[in-house]
């Protein structure tokens, strides 16, 4: 790691304050994939602004037709969460796939939809259920959070308080783990809205998560696995690496969807 | 230099830090607990696991500083905590006991982080199947044993912590 | 007194230091005033070295010193070496390149040595090396073997980048025997290259003493007295008795840490040039990716000719294999004298023969793996006879059995030099076949199909040759040492043993199975004995551990030693108990009058030797006696490996099910260790044949350097195993009767999952078969056959 300088902000406003002053301050949240990033020297800080003095940033409740969740919240806290097993189980199941168990005790959900990793798993369901990002500056809608990879719609200094993530009608999470990092290769999350659309938001296979409109189309006419039999995705603007090529991914999304499909239609 | 306070098996720490030291550094070099191991970069093989307020942490991805004010406990410590619930035997952790009754190390070099992290798995689900085993497992990597005694050990131990004779069939 | 001797699942004793977090590996120790070293590597798999800023950077926090290859030039260190001359089909030696410990002219492959930066602490050491300003000339560079003839030169001098070309068998009669043939199977395969990850990254510190002028290493080594030996003869970093190496706790090798790298050698010199202050150098784990010597790497072809009854007339091999950037301390036998000799495997093929290239390219060297040459050959026989058996319709146990070399056919000296001197292998396979309930398999893959899934079942009928040595026969074939191994062992006045012994123990427990050894041989209880082992101003001169020999020649060195002492005993006793020397027997530990209950206990006879006021003439007091074991042979483990998986058609996913594994490994000390040791090379295997995958890309970036990008196998991937190991035929060349255990998994397990896998779906798939390429492979399938 390069040296840096650090604070523990009280608040998120403080916080806000301390980025501002300097740009090439960074705000640390759980550090799960930022503190390996400053190990092997990928990232030169001048500061490190750690939010985990800020109270009240952990929080889950239950906010209108949808989750309050708090931007420290960490993996392990949503997976345990009797709200959110209640309100939204497959987000507790989802929660309980990132990572690994020591991960998901210091990772958040703030750090990771800030983050946007392609291969991460919390901005698929930001973008997919349109939850809504509260930040230091206002609110952000999730269906256009996420421009690109590693990028979101946060400035520099603006700071993620809490997402408020509408709950389904129903909802099922799929992800094909890369074997060597056990990140998402392919993940895809398929949810009935309360108003009953159909959505499937798809993480790992793209430079950013994206909505899967040939399955949404495909399932609005019959929601039935069979209904995805010939759907296509181009792999065109899919990534490739060692571990899979594009098309592989394209191939994968459907074989996913099928599988949140039915396993919707079990319950 | 930053300060941090922390109380390490059960003993109270203060040093100053550079902001950049990891709590594994801490622990290793500045405490002399050479106990919790480094064996990757990014955070997977586990090696470093401690608890962090009873939590399985890994301290090769934490800083120092963001262990200001909390309570770890490391391989060394484990047994104490055991000693303290009165579950120790022979001035072993069940779970430290277990990885030797079922010759769950070769090299030890994994060790002290698999151990630490079973211990978090049993401290709240001392019931565990092979498959919850060997999932909660995902985060720690052993080169020597094929797993194959680890998950026996962990699940003998499990037993053991619940007081059942024997433990749930493992094998 | 015995219930932990020979044969008793005795619990480890070095197990509590482990499991409190008392061990003691080489990044724990700390000496006063230790500086740390950052090893400055190049970025690029080929190019010309310019200028090294290295002013600069003196200059910076804390920086001792920067040293390059010029440095090391000056001051006269060698090359390091590779200590077997594999000699080509023309007669002429194999072309050995200067392997400096930093570069010198040219960087050539992505982290070789450029620059060694020491800095009073690791961060200061880390933030100079990332300053050094380093001149690169990129030059073009070659990864792939099969590409390597026709890629840029990589050494000054040596054409087409051949570093041997190599033969073994009778090539005649081989070609004879296929013009016979009435079926030929023939394959072409790649067998993959992998990264050894020891979970202990390598580490060294070295400190010299301006007083004595002695200088000491700590690290993670397998074989302290190679790395001494090597490092004195050929380096000159010391004279060999003004060197001391301690490799103590390690943190797995798997090979890895058998060969003498550049960066201990640094450390050690380092201090000496930095009057004395200690030096140590840890690596992390990219490092260890980019540094340590990786494994396989080969790319075959071979065809197997048989008659029309199924018997096999004549196996041909092509291999060719990738040795890397320089050649690492062991790496040229491995595709040659630990390949090519087992390419008989457990059959009476009459005829073989085999030629193998090897060749040099912009890569990690290679060497060693666990298994070394034996995974490659098992692998290669065991897929293409499971080939055949699809080819000719025939049952894959039943092919197998037909050509086993039959159990009265011993000693079998095969058409590839080896004798092997036991083994029963239809009973290894029966075994097998009934754990796995090979019968029933029809039923079970019905019903994966019924869900869908694609069911295969897969045979790997191994061996190996271990217990390496002997040395009068590995000289022969080039070797530059001898493969012999020490033992000693040491009574004190109140009866406690310490045994020394040459071998290493790194994960594979020797502190209790030489303990063990001891309280049956001598009788003594196994809490009084202390194995020493690791440090060579403590032990005999020894080499080692690695090719599953420690027990099968180490341990017999120790049985040795013990013959040695009850020998002598016996004389002591006899005075004492005022017998003839004739009469005593030794039992238990006690020595007995014949046919009187008058007896000595061995405590009672090692107090008179070291207190010999009542002693027997012309015998010299103490109790400590050493042996040098050569075996006349190596050992021949073998056994059934049956793998039982399943395969999800849409994703082309595997997943094991089931895992048997009947070893015969002669007798067994402890068979809780043992089936330890199994446990983890099937890991291996499995991870070879799914998961692992050392990947350069064209430009020579490793690609694969972090746990991020290098599957390695979790928990999860596999059940539990069904290991047996009590089958065994007693090994000839030691008394003890033990072949060695920690390579056979790792030697058997892969041809297992392929040949499942290709009975699964139709088709075999390169290792790692990933899920993509499975899938691939299935659609490729499917639309061949739909094109029918």
């Amino acid at each position: 790691m390069y040296a840096f300088d650090y604070a523990k902000p009280a608040s998120l406003d403080e916080a806000a304050r301390l980025l501002a002053d300097d740009p090439e301050a960074k705000a640390l949240a759980g550090g799960q994939t930022y503190i390996p990033t400053l190990k092997q020297r990928l990232a030169q800080p001048t500061r490190l602004v750690d939010l985990a003095g800020i109270p009240d940033l952990a929080t889950i409740k239950e906010e209108g037709d949808g989750l309050a969740v708090g931007a420290m919240t960490t993996h392990k806290a949503v997976a345990a969460s009797p709200v959110v097993q209640r309100a939204f189980p497959e987000l507790a199941y989802l929660a309980s796939l990132i990572g690994d168990p020591a991960v998901r005790a210091m990772g958040t959900i703030g750090g990771s939809v800030a983050n946007n990793d392609p291969a991460a798993d919390y901005p698929v369901v930001v973008l997919t259920l349109d939850a809504t990002v509260r930040t230091t500056k206002g609110e952000h809608r999730g269906s256009d959070f996420f421009p690109g990879m590693f990028e979101t719609a946060l400035e520099p200094d603006e700071l993620i308080r809490e997402f408020h993530i509408p709950v389904p009608e129903a909802a099922a999470w799929e992800k094909f783990r890369n074997p060597a990092s056990r990140y998402a290769l392919v993940s895809v999350l398929l949810v009935r809205t309360k108003d009953g659309e159909i959505r499937c938001g798809v993480g790992g296979a793209g430079p950013t998560c994206f909505r899967a409109t040939a399955i949404e189309d495909a399932l609005r006419s019959s929601f039935a696995p069979e209904a995805l039999d010939g759907v296509t995705i181009d792999a065109g603007d899919l990534n490739e690496d060692i571990h899979a090529t594009a098309a592989y991914r394209a191939h994968l999304i459907p074989v996913l969807a099928k599988r949140c499909v039915r396993r919707m239609l079990r319950r | 230099m930053t300060h941090v306070s922390l109380k390490v098996n059960g003993r109270e720490v203060s040093r100053d830090v550079e902001p950049r030291t990891l709590l594994v550094e801490l622990l290793r070099r500045d405490l002399n607990l050479t106990g919790t191991h480094v064996g990757c970069d990014t955070s997977q093989c586990g090696c470093c696991v401690v608890h962090v307020d009873g939590v399985g942490t890994k301290s090769c991805t934490m800083l120092a500083v963001q262990a200001d004010g909390k309570a770890i406990t490391t391989i060394e410590g484990l047994a104490a905590v055991a000693e303290a619930d009165g579950r120790a035997e022979d001035g072993l952790h069940p779970v430290q006991a277990a990885f030797r009754q079922h010759h769950g190390l070769q090299c030890g070099f994994c060790t002290p982080g698999m151990i630490m992290s079973a211990a978090d798995l049993l401290s709240r689900n001392a019931d565990p199947t092979e498959h919850e085993v060997r999932e909660w497992l995902e985060g720690n990597l052993c080169r020597c044993t094929g797993y194959h005694n680890i998950v026996k050990a962990i699940m003998a131990a499990g037993a053991t912590m619940r007081g059942a004779a024997t433990p749930r069939a493992a094998e | 007194m015995t219930d932990k001797g020979i044969g008793a699942r005795t619990l480890r004793k070095e197990d509590r230091r482990f499991i409190t977090g008392k061990g003691r590996y080489v990044d724990d120790i700390r000496m006063q005033g230790q500086a740390y070293a950052v090893f400055v590597r190049s970025p690029h798999a080929h190019a010309r070295i310019g200028a090294i800023g290295k002013d600069a950077v003196l200059g910076m926090p804390g920086v001792l010193g920067v040293f390059t290859g010029a440095d090391v030039q000056a001051d006269g260190l060698g090359s390091n070496v590779c200590g077997w001359n594999v000699v080509s089909k023309d007669g002429s030696g194999m072309n050995m390149a200067p392997y400096p410990l930093l570069c010198t002219d040219k960087a050539r492959y992505v982290g070789d040595r450029v620059a060694m930066v020491v800095a009073e602490t690791l961060d200061q050491a880390r933030d100079a090396a990332d300053a050094l300003e380093v001149d690169y000339e990129p030059l073009p560079a070659v990864v792939d073997v099969a590409k390597a003839q026709d890629g840029p030169v990589i050494h000054d001098g040596i054409a087409g980048n051949l570093i041997y070309d190599w033969e073994l068998g009778d090539k005649a009669a081989t070609e004879a025997a296929f013009q016979k043939a009435a079926h030929v199977t023939r394959i072409e395969l790649v067998n993959n290259r992998l990264a050894p990850n020891a979970l202990e990254p390598r580490a060294a510190l070295g400190h010299f003493d301006p007083g004595t002028e002695q200088h000491t290493l700590y690290v993670t080594s397998q074989n302290p007295h190679v790395h001494r030996l090597v490092m004195s003869a050929f380096i000159g970093i010391a004279p060999e008795h003004k060197l001391r190496v301690v490799a103590p706790d390690v943190g797995g090798g798997f090979g890895s840490k058998i060969f003498i790298y550049g960066e201990e050698c640094l450390v050690l010199w380092a201090s000496r040039k930095l009057d004395g202050v200690p030096v140590k150098w840890t690596a992390d784990r990219t490092e260890a990716f980019l540094s340590d010597a990786h494994g396989r790497d080969h790319v075959s072809k071979a065809e197997l000719a048989i008659d029309a009854d199924g018997d096999f007339l004549a196996l041909r091999v092509n291999t060719k294999a990738n040795l890397g950037a320089y050649m690492s301390t062991f790496s040229s036998c491995v595709p040659t004298y630990l390949y090519a000799t087992l390419l008989a495997g457990q059959y009476k093929t009459p005829a073989i023969y085999a030629d193998v290239q090897a060749y040099y390219t912009n890569t990690s060297p290679v060497d060693a793996y666990r298994g070394a040459g034996r995974p490659e050959a098992s692998f290669l026989i065991e897929t293409i006879v499971g080939q055949a058996a699809r080819e000719l319709g025939r049952d894959p146990a039943e092919l197998r059995r037909q050509n086993f070399i039959p159990k009265d056919a011993f000693p079998y000296q095969t058409p590839v030099a080896l004798t092997y001197d036991t083994g029963d292998y239809a009973a290894t396979l029966d075994r097998a076949l009934d754990l796995s309930d090979y019968k029933g398999f029809e039923a079970r893959k019905r019903e994966s199909a019924s869900r869908g899934k694609l069911r295969g079942i897969g045979l790997s009928c191994y061996i190996e040759a271990c217990g390496i040595a002997p040395s009068a026969v590995v000289g022969s074939l080039g070797a530059g040492v001898g493969l012999w191994e020490s033992g000693k062992v040491r009574f004190s006045h109140t009866g406690k043993v310490q045994v020394l012994t040459g071998t290493h123990s790194h994960g594979q427990g020797h502190e209790t199975s030489f303990s063990q050894l001891i309280a049956s041989k001598l009788g003594v209880p196994f809490e009084d004995v202390e194995v020493i082992h690791g440090d060579t101003e403590k032990t005999p001169v020894g080499m080692g551990t690695y090719g599953s020999r420690s027990l099968a020649v180490g341990g017999e060195a120790i049985a040795r030693s013990c013959d040695k002492i009850v020998a002598k005993g016996r004389k002591i006793a006899a005075h004492l108990l005022e017998a003839a020397e004739a009469d005593i027997e030794f039992k238990d530990g006690q020595f007995t009058v014949k046919g009187t209950d008058r007896a000595k206990s061995i405590g009672e006879v090692a107090f008179a030797a070291y207190v010999p006021h009542n002693y027997p003439e012309g015998v010299e007091p103490g109790l400590e006696e050493g042996a040098f074991f050569d075996p006349p042979n190596f050992t021949y483990p073998a056994g059934t490996y049956v793998c039982e998986l399943e395969v999800d058609p849409d994703t082309g996913t595997t997943e094991i099910l089931r895992f048997v594994a009947v070893d015969d490994f002669g007798n067994v000390v402890n068979p809780m260790i043992v089936e330890g040791q199994v446990h983890g090379g099937l890991m291996q295997g499995i991870g070879q044949a799914l998961l692992e995958g050392a990947v350069y890309d064209q430009s020579g970036q490793l690609v694969s350097a972090t746990y991020m990008d290098y599957a390695m196998p979790r928990a999860w991937d596999v059940p539990f195993f069904e290991v047996e190991t009590g089958q065994g035929t007693p090994a000839q060349a030691n008394s003890l009767g033990v072949k060695g255990c920690g390579e056979a998994g790792a030697i058997g397990a892969p041809a297992a999952v392929i040949n499942a896998l290709t009975d699964a779906i139709g088709v075999r798939v390169e290792m790692p078969a990933t899920p993509e390429k499975v899938w691939h492979a299935i659609q490729a399938t499917r639309h061949a056959q739909a094109a029918e």
